[in-house]
């Protein structure tokens, strides 16, 4: 259609069916086309279906950007602002970096709600575009004072939204908030400031001091939505949690569960405050609605203490009975066990209860979270000792009790407890009372039909478990019961060996074998019981996961170093990757169970026991688990005995952790009782001095002992374990990005492009990057003057403008060094001292400098720096496609003659997720990549590390060479895996490594005495080249030679200079440079005149593109 | 009809919790500066589970989009009235308030705010009725394309632009001018 006003109806229509469902992707291009309609209409209608149905994937919508900036540079403001608008919907990368200038200067329009919208979409563009955040930065921070109060909210808006991702970078706009603070009267302000303030404060401390005192004038106004920003204040917290109370107590539903929400959050800093209203919370969890009882669950969670943990769990026992969607049901479960084993089970004095508790969540139907039930079974069992015996009868129990077998193909879930009672029977059928029972069940048919990696554990405890009682047959001197048994297991293995899953089936038929030797050899009568079950000797430790990880490097032990000296070809070790031990420097303090001593212990030992055997309702150590269901009151009624073992048991009917709970009341109730009368003993001893003392005083949490000496064993750590908190850090945080020091000042490579356009309005550059401009400009004027001292007549003034704009660029150089080297994480700082070293010897120089009028200065190597340096980096690009960019550096190695070592920066540039990254090189004869031992010359070399997006790291290689006097490129194909949403496919990227004749040369300091000695010795082959066309001044050239070259300055005289340098082999490298009006010669020396022809051929293709 | 109630004198279901929120959060629109944290979606449907108006400020796959809205209808619509308009739902939370037919249904971060999401859809609503007055569900049907501009107006990028009602409508009624003018001088016939 050619009629625009159709074609936008038409789209216009196409929006409302995308809205029901359909895809109109097809027609993006018409939508392009009426967004360029010149009619605001159109143009309006043409934005939205451009908001609606495109996103990063549409590949059109790079046609947008041009017809974008001119809609942002229109003289409508309406016309900007729906493509602003329209822009915060669609936004790329690629749109981001071409327009985060014109958005940057609509920062600054002249009507607010242009400025307004700008501000809030340039967050949109430093998430999609992070380096143009320190660039605006500074623009932003002005619009927290404008005048009109949109565009201020905005700006706090989006700083807001920024610093709750990475606080620490904006401490330093503390006061100005403060100002806005206590000047503001916009509740709404308000509450985002105090939010900010919230995220500040746990890092500068005296923040929360100087903020006690506005808040609390401001408490009142704004109870729910402050809480998460609140400073330590007690009285503000107690008046909070009163008027929270009687939030939650209202009818309304929303101001219940915001009530309860606020709690949640005063509960982390305060929890003794929130504790006193469980009663309240307990209620909630009555409550119809599933959010407020979440909301409530997740308060329990904070509020359990010694005391009151089993009443807790209890009730939420009963309420898991009670539930009825699965989900809630699932959160039940998965919070009984959060609550009960937080922070190492510090709230847990009786482990029998939990065990038992476990246990009767198993009965829970469908649930997802066996696994989690079964880890807690593992974990208790291991850790904690004393209850193993306890454990193992219970686990007995479960495997005895088929039901969880019974129906197992439709709740996988829950049978994930077997595998835990397995192995806890296996491992520990020590304390098993009727192993061969256990055995049994563990050989029912019905096993089969679990899954594999359980019936695999199944079938490697059973011999465990006949181990064992193997052993006690033999002892006892029962032939005949150990060959039954062994009869049993040769009858009923089989149906493993036949198994679909090859574990099973590799396991089962290996110990059917092991088995029939060992039956043969009991026929002969040979002992064997001791040799069997020396097979599983020895007790498992729990490790924490991260142990491995922590291990510390012993002091000597350099772990790049060779061990010997490798061969020359290229079979040899692998480097290790060196990331794996991080800086660390943090201490955090691990939690430690109070020590209770000896004596104590042995006295409530003795309490116990005693009263244990008072105690009608207490079940001594019963023989079989049946036999203890008799015991139990209530329960006699069931019939026992078993008639056939395939039928299944019925599980006891009164739940045994209510025992527990009734055993462990008595058992607190007593040790009160005594410790009362022993109080009593000591009042009246000292009745003279304490007699006001109260006798009453309610028990506290010190008083309750745990009922058994539970040595929780802490997971094992190697000595001397660096501890360390960086392992918790995400590395695929988006929001890393915006992660930047923004105190730092700008750099050049940092400004933001600048399209150029027809239209000059939009050329109209941000003040930011005017001063970088304006000092480009001066950097040449200011060289002349250098070398002109006589122009000394300039005023004072001048010469300090000078320097600040030196300073300026000193810093600039720095911050290009840092740059290139962020990846480098050990160097930076290191490389940053020296640099800020050199930065005031620097500031020292300039003050002497025009005073003294003399014109020889003897530089010695490195530290040529009277003059600033433009940025330098020896990275160079080695290839780059839209995923990945390379760039790389060759460093000669010192230890060895032969070798260099290539360091390549792997920089993703895409979206998606790098994995799998393998290098590879065609090797030369004379050039070849050092390859782990064993493998071909053709395979590749892992990259040690993944990348995330947006993530630069650096790997090195070694290469061997046999020749150096030549340079040499090598080709090579980097493959990786790229691997985002829409799944991973496999790309290659071809390079050629250039290895130029300096890459050989390690700078080497050479005094001029010894320089001379090597000058006249006259083995030297001698070259010369010149280069015209020279303009920058000697002082870079010398450093542009150092920096690429790798040659050190012997000695310098005015405009010459004698340098020297010494290849990996030994050759030595003389140099004299000599700059004339516009031209530069060089004069070499070396023992090899191909490396020093090649070496100057170098030379003079760095120095003429000067 | 159904769907001719006002919306804005049927949904207002604050009863106390307004009462005593108001005075925090007075409406005023010219002082009320709102500032809400990162909205990712607002979702508009029928009681009858029809979607009326939907805006993204993640960008997602439509597939995806497709079935979360179907999921989300769901859970709102199986809710009781007198539940929370709150719901936890994978790591977002929903803040969703019903006017009359209609569900307002916004999906936020763990972190954020529910009671400025609830007023952010509250002012919406007021705007949609400032400028249809009396809105109801047929308008919003009818004037999608209106409803989508106002939104625009008053949030951008899923952070909240503009609070003050009176500056939203009227930027809206201005481009609307723009609008007509423009609409008139290609009405007009050329001699």
């Amino acid at each position: 259609q050619d009629n625009i006003a159709v074609k936008a109806n038409a789209v216009c229509k196409l929006t409302y069916l995308q809205m029901l469902g359909y895809d109109i992707s097809w027609a993006a291009f018409n939508i392009i086309e009426v967004m360029s309609a010149s009619k605001f209409t159109f143009k309006r209608i043409g934005y939205l279906a451009a908001s609606q149905c495109f996103h990063e994937g549409t590949d059109v919508i790079m046609l947008t950007t041009n017809q974008i900036r001119k809609d942002l540079s229109s003289p409508n403001q309406y016309d900007t602002g729906v493509a602003l608008t329209g822009l915060s919907c669609f936004v790329t990368p690629d749109l981001a970096r071409d327009l985060a200038n014109d958005i940057m200067t609509l920062m600054s329009h002249t009507k607010p709600y242009i400025r307004k919208k700008a501000v809030l979409i340039m967050y949109k563009v430093f998430l999609k575009y992070p380096e143009s955040l320190r660039p605006a930065f500074p623009r932003l921070k002005e619009k927290l004072e404008d005048p009109d109060p949109g565009v201020q909210s905005a700006a706090v808006n989006v700083i807001c939204e920024l610093a709750r991702r990475n606080p620490k970078n904006y401490l330093s706009l503390a006061p100005l908030f403060f100002k806005l603070m206590t000047s503001s009267t916009n509740n709404w302000v308000l509450i985002k400031i105090i939010k900010l303030f919230g995220a500040l404060t746990p890092l500068e401390p005296r923040l929360g001091k100087k903020l006690i005192e506005p808040l609390t004038n401001l408490i009142h106004r704004f109870l729910i939505s402050l809480s998460s920003g609140m400073p330590n204040h007690s009285a503000s917290i107690q008046l909070c949690v009163q008027k929270l109370r009687i939030l939650i107590e209202d009818s309304d539903q929303n101001l219940k569960y915001l009530g309860l929400l606020a709690m949640s959050k005063i509960l982390k800093t305060h929890p003794k405050s929130v504790q006193s209203h469980k009663d309240l919370i307990l209620q909630c969890l009555d409550d119809k609605d599933e959010s407020i009882r979440l909301r409530a669950l997740d308060l329990l969670y904070g509020m359990v203490s010694k005391k009151n943990l089993m009443e807790i769990v209890k009730k939420l026992m009963i309420h898991v009975d009670k539930a009825e969607g699965t989900t809630y049901r699932d959160e039940l479960l998965t919070k009984i066990i959060d609550i009960c084993s937080q922070s190492n089970y510090q709230y847990i004095t009786n482990f029998e209860w939990y065990i038992s508790i476990l246990v009767e969540l198993t009965r829970l139907e469908g649930t997802r979270h066996g696994h989690l039930i079964a880890a807690q079974m593992l974990d208790v069992a291991i850790r904690v000792k004393a209850i193993r015996k306890f454990a193992v009868s219970q686990m007995a129990m479960l495997l005895d009790n088929a039901h969880l077998i019974a129906s197992n193909t439709q709740r996988n879930g829950i049978c994930e407890v077997l595998y835990a009672a397995a192995w806890i029977c296996g491992e520990f059928s020590e304390h098993l009372e009727e192993a061969n029972q256990t055995l049994e069940a563990m050989l029912r048919p019905k096993v089969t039909t679990l899954p594999g990696h359980i019936q695999a554990v199944y079938v490697q405890n059973m011999v465990k478990l006949y181990a064992s009682i193997l052993q006690q047959k033999e002892q006892s001197g029962e032939k005949e019961a150990a060959q039954e048994i062994t009869q049993l297991m040769i009858e009923r293995l089989p149906q493993f060996v036949q198994s679909a899953d090859l574990e099973v089936q590799e396991r089962a038929s290996c110990i059917l074998q092991l088995i029939k030797y060992i039956q043969k050899l009991q026929i002969k009568e040979v002992p064997v019981a001791e040799e069997v079950i020396a097979l599983f000797a020895g007790e498992l430790n729990p490790v924490a996961p991260k142990a491995q990880k922590k291990v510390p490097v012993p002091e000597g032990l350099d772990l790049d170093a060779w061990i010997n000296e490798p061969p020359s070809d290229s079979e040899s070790e692998d480097e290790k990757p060196k990331t794996i031990f991080h800086d660390e420097e943090q201490r955090h303090s691990r939690h430690r169970q109070p020590e209770i001593d000896e004596e104590e212990l042995a006295r409530r030992r003795e309490a116990r026991k005693q009263e244990q055997a008072n105690n009608p309702f207490y079940i001594k150590s019963s023989p079989s688990p049946q036999k203890r269901y008799q015991d139990t009151p209530g329960v006699e009624h069931i019939p026992v005995v078993q008639i056939d073992l395939s039928v299944p048991l019925k599980v006891p009917g009164m739940p045994m952790s209510d025992q527990y709970v009734k055993l462990e009341e008595e058992r607190r109730h007593k040790q009160k009782l005594e410790k009362d009368k022993k109080k009593k003993k000591q009042k009246k001893e000292k009745r003279g001095k304490h007699h006001r003392h109260n006798s009453l005083h309610t028990e506290s949490e010190e008083d309750i002992a745990p009922a058994h000496h539970v040595d929780i064993i802490t997971e094992e750590m190697p000595e001397n374990a660096l501890p360390s908190d960086e392992d918790d850090k995400d590395p695929n945080d988006p929001y890393k990005a915006l992660d930047i020091d923004l105190d730092k000042p700008l750099a050049d490579s940092e400004k933001l492009p600048v399209q150029r356009h027809r239209n000059v309005e939009t050329l109209k550059s941000p003040d930011s990057e005017a001063p970088l401009v304006e000092k480009k400009s001066k950097k040449p004027k200011k060289k002349e003057k250098k070398h002109k001292e006589k122009e000394r007549d300039k005023g004072k003034k001048k010469e300090k403008e000078k320097k600040v704009i030196e300073e300026e660029e000193e810093k600039k150089v720095i911050l290009q060094d840092l740059h290139y080297k962020s990846s480098k994480h050990k160097k930076k700082k290191h490389k940053k001292e020296k640099e800020e070293k050199s930065k005031d010897k620097k500031k020292s120089k300039k003050k002497s400098h025009h005073s003294e009028e003399e014109t020889t200065e003897s530089v010695q190597n490195g530290t040529l720096d009277d003059e600033p340096l433009p940025p330098m980096s020896s990275y160079r690009l080695l290839a780059e496609n839209p995923y990945v960019k390379m760039t790389y550096d060759i460093q000669g190695n010192l230890q060895n003659d032969s070798q260099v070592t290539v360091s390549v920066i792997f920089e993703n540039k895409s979206t998606s997720f790098l994995k799998s990254m393998e290098l590879n090189v065609l090797d030369s004869l004379n050039t070849k990549m050092l390859r782990p031992e064993g493998s071909s010359v053709h395979d590749g070399i892992p990259v040690p590390f993944q990348l995330p997006p947006g993530i630069s790291n650096e790997a090195q290689f070694v290469f061997t060479l046999q020749s150096i006097v030549m340079a040499q490129k090598l080709k090579g194909t980097l493959s990786f895996i790229v691997k985002n949403d829409e799944g991973s496919t496999h790309e290659k990227l071809d390079f050629k490594l250039h290895f130029s004749c300096a890459s050989y040369l390690i700078t080497t300091p050479c005094y001029s005495d010894a320089f001379a000695k090597l000058l006249e010795s006259g083995d030297l082959h001698m070259s010369s080249i010149k280069v015209d066309g020279i303009s920058i001044s000697f002082q870079h050239l010398l450093a542009k030679i150092c920096f690429h070259h790798h040659f050190s300055v012997v000695e310098r005289v005015d405009s010459c200079a004698s340098m020297y340098s010494r290849s990996i082999q030994g050759h030595h490298v003389c140099l004299l440079v000599k700059k004339g009006e516009n031209s530069v010669s060089i004069d070499g020396k070396c023992n090899d005149s191909t490396l020093l022809s090649n070496l100057l051929d170098e030379m003079k293709e760095t120095l003429s593109k000067c | 009809m159904w769907f001719c109630t006002d919306l804005l004198s049927f949904g207002w279901l604050w009863g106390q919790s307004g009462a005593v929120l108001g005075s925090g959060f007075s409406c005023d629109g010219s002082i009320g500066k709102s500032l809400s944290r990162r909205i990712h979606f607002i979702l508009l449907f029928s009681r009858q589970g029809k979607l009326r108006l939907q805006k993204w400020y993640t960008t997602l796959p439509d597939k995806e989009k497709k079935k979360i809205i179907r999921e989300i209808v769901q859970i709102i619509l199986s809710r009781n009235q007198k539940t929370s308009s709150f719901v936890d739902w994978k790591d977002l939370k929903l803040v969703y308030k019903r006017y009359a037919s209609l569900y307002f249904c916004c999906a936020i971060e763990d972190q954020d705010n529910e009671l400025l999401t609830l007023e952010v859809v509250h002012r919406y609503v007021e705007l949609l009725d400032r400028y249809f007055g009396n809105v109801c569900e047929l308008d919003i049907i009818f004037n999608f394309e209106k409803a989508y501009f106002i939104l625009d107006e008053f949030i951008i990028g899923g952070e909240v632009q503009e609070t003050s009602k009176r500056s939203a409508v009227k930027a809206i009624e201005d481009s609307d001018m723009l609008q007509e003018t423009v609409e008139e001088y290609m009405n007009k016939p050329a001699f």
